[in-house]
């Protein structure tokens, strides 16, 4: 750790910071996360933010992520009484809908390669 | 008498969640079971710690109680608070494998815009089949997305983000077990519809096994999670007006 990752959390809490204001002043449900993601990649594409002026920290941070979903499953066992009903449901829609989509995906994005490849004679896979 | 100890002592659930999750890694990291995803078992681990103990679960998030009846924040909370820059910080590896989408645009966008309305529907039409209610469909109508995105989509539709959060890994372990015999069983073999299949389905939980089919396939299923999250959270908020 050093000044220059303390600069980044700067980037990284002052674009979080600015997804949580758009999330306030507009008046749709999308989170302030995903402002703040859209944000980023802007700044990123544009290089008005460098990627090594936000990288190091940010890799950091999205390889720790899953320990920051403990808090809310493990709040599973405090608000029980809320989802005790649906338990099987959710399980079996979680399972089909996963099939379905993985099918979904796969098929039209296969289709649409396949397509274009007729039109253009030989393109390679890789 | 637990309980009473853990109230009065600050950094209780920091501590716990640190540990049981790096003993959940060194476990999966020794059995290399999807079965063992790290979080789902550290938090089998802390629940059934909390029931046995019957130290409170706001002591555990929140942390020590505090005279004036608030908590001192350095609980699992802590970690959760990390959850909107992490989030933000998505557009990282995103922005870094923006350069894959050139080569198929049509391809990956279509296919992972197909992939999001068929979960959507699919989502919709079972919740009506089930005679789930309003808040427990909204709930499950971001469960292919990675979790930062869905929990605050749950969030902002209304749901319940716990519930979301469960189907949600569920939905990474299952599509990291069977994607190979999905792929196979609809003959999907290019390996950009692979990836993109994977990654759409099944967020970064599958992506880890998008891994072993190859280089193309992880990174297209890397990239689709990020453009699977935002489709979702464009449309999910349209399905969510839907009453029935």
């Amino acid at each position: 750790m050093s000044l220059k990752h303390l600069s980044q959390i700067a980037w990284i809490a002052a674009v979080s910071f600015g997804g949580e204001l758009l999330n306030y002043l507009l008046p749709l449900p999308i989170p302030g996360s995903i402002y703040g993601l859209v944000l980023m990649l802007i700044l990123l594409m544009t290089g008005i933010v460098k990627l090594d002026r936000v990288k190091s920290v940010g890799d950091w941070l999205v390889s720790i992520m899953p320990v920051m979903f403990v808090g809310p499953v493990v709040g599973l066992i405090s608000s029980y009484d809320s989802y005790k009903d649906i338990i099987i449901p959710v399980f079996v829609i979680t399972v089909l809908t996963t099939v379905i989509t993985m099918a979904a995906t796969g098929l039209t994005a296969q289709g649409i390669i396949r397509l274009q490849e007729g039109k253009e004679d030989e393109t390679n896979a890789e | 008498m637990l309980n009473e100890m853990a109230a009065n002592i600050s950094f209780f659930g920091i501590f716990l969640t640190g540990v049981m999750y790096t003993l959940a890694i060194a476990i999966q990291k020794r059995f290399k079971s999807p079965l063992l995803n790290p979080l789902l078992v550290a938090c089998i681990i802390i629940i059934a710690l909390l029931l046995i103990t019957d130290i409170d679960y706001n002591i555990f998030l929140y942390g020590k109680l505090k005279a004036d009846g608030s908590y001192d924040g350095t609980g699992a909370v802590m970690f959760q608070n990390l959850l909107t820059p992490t989030t933000v910080c998505l557009a990282i590896p995103l922005y870094e494998k923006l350069r894959y989408l050139k080569k198929y645009p049509a391809a990956i966008l279509g296919g992972i815009l197909a992939g999001t309305v068929a979960c959507l529907t699919s989502v919709l039409l079972l919740s009506m089949l089930f005679g789930l209610d309003h808040t427990q469909y909204v709930t499950l109508l971001p469960k292919s997305i990675t979790t930062a995105i869905g929990m605050g989509v749950s969030e902002e539709l209304g749901g319940m983000p716990a519930v979301t959060v469960a189907s949600i890994v569920l939905t990474g372990i299952i599509g990291n077990v069977i994607s190979g015999g999905v792929l196979k069983l609809f003959h999907i073999s290019h390996p950009v519809a692979q990836g993109v299949a994977i990654g759409t389905s099944s967020h970064a939980i599958g992506t880890a096994r998008a891994r072993e089919f190859g280089e193309v396939q992880e990174a297209m299923s890397g990239l689709s999670i990020a453009v699977c999250g935002l489709m979702t959270v464009v449309l999910a908020s349209f399905y969510a007006m839907i009453h029935f």
